[in-house]
């Protein structure tokens, strides 16, 4: 459904050093230097995916959505997503894509939400029944009916995302590009969101493609991540994978009676150490759980011992280190 | 017909946005009011004082002068729409982008509505009351029946014109970033060059010649004259001739611009 090949763009972006006398200099002179946006970049997405695309900041994946839906004319590379070639055939193109930029609005801050809907259905050319069966799902879904009446500038940052996530599905995109959809949002309507998410990939067959900084989300929703970094795939896989391959890391906290000397186990790494508790990270790779806890309570005296997954978060922070990005 | 309705659907949402500012426009009819007389009252000065005969009657010229406030949504340049410009400054023109219909019809809608909206709100009480006044400032119907079709036409045209012109101001800011540098351009010369300042007939011979030779007089000096019979029928539809000319090269040459400027774009953050 989505190909992408060989995907490059780069931007100019003007240099200057504080103070005034370099500020004058750049009157005249103006230094550049170009950031590599996306470099080389290749993947494809199959009809009906929830894909993650992570990557830290900077490291072009909003650059890759507005790409792949028409925005931005890549410097090199190719894109065919449904047969079309997002910056060539945009008009053409748009129709099958609903697109949902979380720190822009696409709805007009003056007038009812309900009005901003009205012309979406007219540009988008929707018919009327669809229409209507469309916004009756979403409305319902995404509880939207105690404030669709209302002028956007009078809501809230959740409810106004919730509107801008409909307002992206009206004319039944065959495929949804969420930039960042949960940021700022409180967790009781990013779960309304992701639940949202996975009904409509379900029952609408929606392919999705997710980017955000909330690992959570990722891993609600994602079957698959595309890791970016610095303009390059770094890894394109399950979720599950990434864990099983980051994630053999144990954390072990452990409460003991009063203990002046330092511990010291053979295998596991000390994060913070306390007379009555410490914490520390396992490799169950190199040392089993169970030895760890022989180990300790021949040196303490054990009062309790919490074992945890490694979270997603810290795998991430993990992977990114290990490609230093 | 279904080709349009999106621009329709535009244009009636603009016109409803803009209609529910009802003290705004009471503000503007009376800001209109003053500026108005005071105009008046200042080419009333100048013509007592003339040593010959000025090419343009008193009364053509008060005429001039009301049409002027009362259509000052059709014909100046300045009047903008911030929206625009925050889509371009911000980035936000990515969803502008994301539909499928073009841009420059899309944005040529929600300009003439705009400027639509608010001329209806405003032009009837100025329209009205200019007509109640006493001599010599009441305004005056034109000479004839035709002439105001003549006029209807041109202003009309000459509305369509300047929105192709304001156009311009919008693709100019994807390259200067800055509303205010590019609205200070095209206002300053535009609305000089349409007689918004002083009147065409009362420039100097050399200036009305190269006034002549751009599209800004088009918008409003030419409408209004039509009106108070200053320019002959045969002339008026050489004007309307002009005008159709002017709006075809306009639009086309912004389509041109609009399509250059937004394969460049860069959207930033985000």
């Amino acid at each position: 459904m989505i190909a992408v090949e060989g995907l490059s763009k780069s931007f100019k972006v003007a240099k200057r050093s504080t103070g005034l006398r370099q500020a004058t200099k750049a009157l005249f002179f103006r230094e550049h230097t170009t950031v590599n946006a996306l470099n080389d970049l290749s993947f494809s997405i199959n009809p009906g995916e929830i894909v993650g695309y992570i990557g830290p900041n900077g490291a072009g994946k909003s650059t890759t959505i507005k790409v792949m839906s028409g925005i931005l004319v890549p410097d090199r590379g190719t894109c065919t997503i449904m047969g079309y070639t997002p910056w060539k055939d945009r008009v053409a193109y748009v129709k099958n894509i609903g697109v949902v930029f979380g720190q822009r609005s696409q709805l007009w801050w003056d007038v009812p939400v309900i009005d901003s809907f009205e012309l979406l259905r007219d540009i988008y050319k929707v018919p009327d029944k669809e229409y209507k069966a469309n916004l009756d799902l979403l409305i319902e879904t995404l509880e939207l009916s105690t404030f669709i009446k209302l002028p956007v500038r009078q809501l809230s940052l959740g409810q106004r995302m919730r509107c801008e996530i409909a307002a992206s599905l009206l004319h039944s995109p065959k495929i949804l590009f969420l930039d960042e959809p949960t940021i700022g949002l409180d967790a009781v309507s990013k779960i309304a969101v992701r639940k949202f998410i996975k009904t409509i990939n379900l029952e609408k067959d929606v392919t999705i493609i997710l980017t955000t900084h909330d690992m959570f989300d990722i891993e609600a929703l994602a079957d698959r991540v595309l890791l970016i970094g610095k303009g390059k795939l770094l890894y394109d896989g399950r979720l599950n994978e990434l864990r099983s391959r980051f994630g053999s890391h144990k954390t072990i906290t452990v409460d003991y009676r009063v203990m002046e000397k330092p511990i010291a186990i053979s295998g596991a790494e000390l994060l913070s150490w306390t007379p009555e508790r410490c914490v520390m990270s396992v490799d169950t790779g190199k040392v089993t759980v169970s030895e760890v806890i022989t180990q300790l309570s021949n040196q303490v005296d054990l009062l309790d011992v919490a074992i945890e997954a490694r979270p997603i978060e810290e795998i991430i922070v993990q992977l990114y280190k290990e490609y230093q990005i | 017909m279904r080709m349009m309705k999106p621009y329709f659907s535009v244009l009636k949402l603009r016109l409803l946005h803009g209609m529910q500012y009802r003290s705004a426009a009471l503000a503007g009819v009376a800001t209109q009011f003053f500026w108005g007389f005071m105009y008046i009252m200042i080419f009333e000065a100048f013509y007592d004082q003339a040593l010959h005969n000025p090419p343009m009657s008193l009364k053509e010229l008060i005429t001039y002068l009301w049409l002027q406030q009362s259509f000052l949504a059709f014909i100046m340049l300045w009047f903008r729409d911030n929206e625009l410009f925050d889509l371009i400054t911000t980035g936000n023109i990515a969803y502008e982008l994301c539909r499928p219909c073009g841009i420059y019809g899309y944005w040529y809608a929600k300009l003439l509505a705009q400027r639509l909206a608010s001329a209806l709100l405003r032009c009837f009480p100025i329209l009205l009351v200019a007509f109640l006044l006493p001599q010599p400032y009441r305004m005056t119907l034109p000479p004839d029946a035709l002439t105001f079709l003549y006029f209807c036409a041109a202003l009309i045209l000459g509305l369509l014109l300047l929105t192709a012109i304001s156009m311009f101001i919008y693709i100019s800011v994807f390259v200067t970033l800055s509303p205010t540098g590019s609205l200070l351009v095209f206002g300053v010369f535009g609305e000089f060059f349409a007689g918004l300042v002083i009147p065409l007939p009362l420039m100097p011979p050399w200036l009305q010649e190269m006034t002549y030779l751009l599209p800004f007089r088009l918008t409003a000096d030419f409408p209004f004259r039509v009106y108070s019979g200053h320019i002959p029928h045969n002339e008026a539809l050489a004007g309307i001739v002009f005008q159709l000319l002017w709006l075809a090269a306009l639009v086309l040459l912004g389509r041109l611009a609009l399509t250059k400027a937004l394969t460049k774009v860069v959207v930033q953050g985000g």
